[in-house]
């Protein structure tokens, strides 16, 4: 198990290095990063100062060098828009999009998993169709559009939550749901696929014959066994769902780190965009890690090798 | 003779598939006394684990079960609720499976999985139902019984699961004990030692036994009564001696063909083999369901078939001995 | 002795493998209605200069949002006039060009790199399975949103740039699932058999691996085309994908969403169209992996 553990560290740490160096060389992408900043109409000088200012004139391998030292000290440099540490504008804004992330797969996870389990206790009931529905639904909607709908429905014309913002509770309702029903129907559909895998094995068929009723066969002895690969899955969509929070904090007006991506990406705030990649990977990198090794930790056959 | 611990009169089981109704089980009768050891033999989709799931109640939602009478200890289990039925099961009935691999839950300890058994049906603390746990494993034959408790199935060799199973059936002291071929994904070596456990015990503690085999070999051994099953139909009962000694049935003495038997056998002579395919048993069957693969077919086969014998060895053929009248009387 | 004329016999011989595909294809109504949606859609773009009754980019300040026929509108505009005084239904009609030419390329181009690797690794095991594994780790830990906006960002929001960019982002799926389909195939007596007469490596990949495999890689291809077009909608949605005066369903509802308030149906119209169109991607593919694969139904 602490094999697997160090295993399992050793890559992430691994692709962590890799994402930095991908998120860095993004910035190289438009051939001169000097003159990108600079801005369309700029004179040769302007761009040479800048160049000199950012350091963009040293090899880049140096620079990277640089960049990552910095970033694993917390010092991700300085916002070419708003002139203030991007660490410090990051931090202020990650609180919002967390909460939504922990909201969205909350609400994924408690409407996912009963579903899925009831739809697995009876194939081809009504039950069964609705949660088949909707995950198919579900996996088509466009989320921009939802997010929409949403708001014309009970912000607009009913009047009940309010269109946009982060002040209170009811302002991440709207949010909430539109990012938890994008990771919903993979998990209905691992939930069911598991329940129904487990329902038909032998040591169901043990816990009937020793007389437990329904309700302890289906949670103590099925549930338990199904629910390990969802737990990962849940993990993995968390990390998706951060980096998807984008689409969904532009349209709900949540000052939170998707939102400033978006905003840096439009002002070409290279170092916050750079930076925002790479917490977003760590992100991912993190959670995916903590699910292998929770993983690890559910399935006894894991735990003791 | 005492009131038997187990009737059954005329079980049917229809399964629905695609293409119409599968008559998995049809006109099975049958009776258990205390104590006693009936075996149950056919190959495999002749319907014996059917028959032995539909006495526990454990048949899926969608198969038909119908029988005239069912009764265990006076209980009629064709009337039983489900609430009857779980209180049964467990406790005074219970049933060893065949695959000891899988039929343990692998991700709850051996001891949590034997306590539970005791848990589920009397009314003692978890330290009593450890201690039982322990009991039975020692009974079982499993040494250091108690430090096996904390251990997961996956750490156990099949021989061992298949110990921890019988214990866990042993939990409530059951009458009955259903063992659906308890040996056959085991090691030869170990099929005989678990074999051998489970008869010992059944003596031992007074219990009356179904043991679902396609093994000859082992009926021979231990059987007090046998029930040869063929196609969902009992083809041939009676008692051990009567089944072995004169075998009846076509089918019965075919498959004596194909086990070779101490003393019966001929050193270097061939073992006999059944011909053709069992056939398929969805829509309407009428007649005899052997006569596909049956030496002794006559045009009768395909009426109605009648029971011959006496109570205590009975088979179902339309000749009157087995066997066409013109031919020898075959070995 | 064994009759083959005896009724007890007679349930043995079944129907045809042909005919039992055919039954499942035509009794799966999700594959059947997603083919249908997919190809009705298909061939209205292909077709869209001939069916459009407008052309999409004619602008009219007279004829502004004009409501569609059901809200009272003429059927000189069915689907009414967006904020510029635009035909809608020439605009969906050529969105649908875009949404499936993008759709279509990057999901060609990301298969291609994705089965390549996922095939390699699969059969090859050892160092190149470390690397492809060790690769899709890092792909799946870039946020696919955030790195898609602001590649096009930087270079510019040309359909070029997009189809290249979704291309060379969404290849994960294919090389996860075909690294596994090979896995299983690899193992098979075939394979062995094929080696041990001596037959070359891409002979054997392209005779014996690919043919086995296709099922599933023809799956990941529609899952991953609805993929390609949700998110070239979400880019441009989000102003950073396709650029105006372009017509694209997520670019329509951007441009919609101003007028929300008064005119609902501006921004309904694209986005349901997208969902239907999605929607009907994801159970061609879902059915496709249902009727090839019927022991995988659950």
């Amino acid at each position: 198990m602490l094999q697997f553990i160090l295993k399992r560290l050793g890559l992430a740490v691994l692709v962590a290095f890799t994402v930095s160096f991908i998120s860095f060389s993004l910035l190289f992408l438009s051939g001169d990063p000097a003159a990108a900043l600079a801005g369309e109409g700029a004179s040769g000088e302007d761009i040479e100062a800048l160049r000199t200012l950012y350091g963009f004139d040293r090899p880049m391998l140096v620079q990277y060098g640089d960049w990552l030292f910095s970033a694993l000290r917390g010092d991700f440099g300085e916002s070419y828009y708003f002139k203030l540490p991007v660490a410090t504008l990051i931090a202020e804004r990650l609180t919002v999009t967390m909460l939504l992330g922990l909201c969205g797969i909350t609400f994924a996870l408690v409407t996912a998993v009963p579903l899925g389990v009831a739809a697995a206790i009876r194939p081809n009931s009504l039950i069964d169709r609705i949660a088949l529905f909707l995950s198919v639904a579900g996996q088509a909607m466009p989320s921009f559009w939802f997010g929409l709908i949403l708001i014309v429905v009970f912000a607009i014309k009913l009047g009940w939550l309010p269109p946009s913002g982060a002040a209170s509770w009811r302002h991440f309702i709207m949010p909430t749901i539109v990012l938890g029903y994008y990771a919903m129907p993979a998990i209905m559909r691992l939930t069911r696929a598991g329940m129904l895998e487990v329902l038909n094995s032998d040591y169901i068929r043990t816990a009937r014959a020793k007389g437990a009723p329904e309700v302890q066969v289906l949670f103590k002895h099925a549930l338990r066994n199904a629910i390990i690969p969802v737990v990962s899955l849940a993990a993995v969509q968390m990390g998706f769902m951060l980096g998807g929070s984008i689409v969904v904090e532009s349209i709900f007006a949540l000052h939170g780190a998707g939102y400033l991506a978006w905003e840096s990406i439009g002002r070409n705030d290279l170092p916050t965009v750079q930076a925002l990649i790479l917490i977003f990977s760590m992100f991912y990198i993190v959670f995916t890690f903590l699910a292998d090794v929770l993983n690890a930790w559910l399935d006894p056959r894991m735990r003791s090798s | 003779m005492s009131e038997p611990l187990l009737c059954v009169r005329n079980l049917n089981i229809d399964i629905p598939v695609g293409g119409g109704t599968l008559h998995a089980v049809r006109g099975i009768d049958f009776e258990l006394q205390r104590g006693e050891v009936l075996s149950i033999v056919g190959e495999s989709g002749s319907g014996k684990s059917l028959t032995s799931l539909a006495l526990m109640g454990l048949l899926g939602k969608r198969i038909d079960r119908r029988a005239d009478r069912m009764d265990f200890d006076g209980i009629d289990l064709t009337r039983a609720g489900k609430r009857q039925m779980r209180a049964l099961r467990g406790d005074r009935m219970s049933m060893i499976f065949q695959e000891p691999m899988t039929s343990l839950n692998p991700a709850y300890t051996i001891g949590d999985q034997l306590a539970e058994a005791l848990l589920l049906h009397r009314n003692v603390s978890r330290q009593q139902a450890r201690d039982r746990a322990v009991e039975l494993l020692e009974k079982v034959g499993i040494t250091a019984a108690a430090s096996r408790l904390g251990q997961y199935p996956h750490q156990l060799s099949g021989g061992l699961r298949q110990r921890v199973m019988i214990a866990m059936a042993l939990m409530c002291g059951p009458e009955l004990i259903i063992a659906d071929e308890p040996t056959t994904a085991l090691d030869v070596t170990i099929q005989a030692q678990i074999l051998r456990l489970l008869v010992d015990l059944v003596r031992e503690m007074d219990m009356a036994m179904i043991l679902i085999t396609h093994d000859l070999g082992v009926v021979a051994r231990v059987a007090d009564k046998v029930a040869v099953m063929y196609a969902g139909e009992l083809v041939e009962t009676g008692s051990a001696g009567a089944i072995f000694n004169a075998p009846s049935h076509p089918y019965t003495r075919g498959l004596l063909r194909c086990i070779p038997l101490p003393g019966r056998t001929a050193r270097g002579a061939p073992l006999g083999t059944i011909p053709g395919i069992v056939p398929s048993l969805v829509g309407e069957i009428g007649g005899c369901v052997f006569r596909t693969r049956c030496d002794h077919a006559v045009a009768a086969c395909h009426g109605a078939i009648p029971h011959r014998g006496e109570a205590d060895h009975m088979f179902r053929c339309v000749h009157p001995h087995g066997h066409r009248e013109d031919e020898e009387t075959p070995a | 002795m064994s009759d083959l004329s005896d009724p007890l016999l007679q349930e043995i011989t079944g129907p045809t493998p042909g005919q039992l595909l055919r039954k499942r294809v035509f009794g799966h109504q999700g594959l059947i209605f997603g083919l249908a949606v997919v190809a009705i859609l298909a061939v209205v773009a292909i077709l869209a200069p001939v069916i459009a009754p407008h052309d999409p980019y004619a602008q009219s300040l007279v004829a502004r949002m004009k409501p569609p026929v059901f809200l009272g509108g003429t059927w000189e505009n069915p689907l009414g006039t967006d904020h510029l005084g635009r035909d809608y239904l020439s605009r969906l009609i050529y969105g649908a060009r875009v949404s499936l030419m993008i759709g279509g390329i990057a999901a060609l181009i990301s298969g291609v790199i994705g089965t390549a690797m996922g095939v390699a690794a699969g059969y090859f095991g050892g160092k190149v399975d470390a690397v492809v594994t060790f690769l899709i780790n890092v792909r799946l830990a870039m946020p696919v949103v955030l790195v898609a906006l602001a590649v096009v960002a930087i270079l510019g929001g040309s359909l070029t740039v997009v189809i290249a960019v979704l291309g060379l982002l969404l290849w994960d799926r294919f090389a996860v699932v075909m690294r596994a389909s090979t896995l299983q195939v690899r193992g098979r007596e075939y394979v062995a058999a094929a080696q041990a007469i001596g037959a070359s490596t891409p002979r054997i990949l392209l005779s014996e691996i690919m043919p086995n495999i296709v099922n599933n890689l023809i799956v990941v291809v529609t899952l991953e085309m609805a993929h390609a077009i949700l998110l070239e909608a979400a880019l441009s949605f989000l102003g950073l994908g396709v650029q105006p005066p372009t017509p694209s369903w997520g670019l329509m509802v951007s441009e919609g969403k101003n007028m929300m308030l008064f005119e609902p149906w501006l921004v309904l119209i694209p986005g349901a169209v997208l969902f239907v169109l999605v929607l009907a991607i994801n159970l061609m593919g879902d059915g496709l992996r249902d009727v090839t694969a019927p022991e995988n139904r659950s």
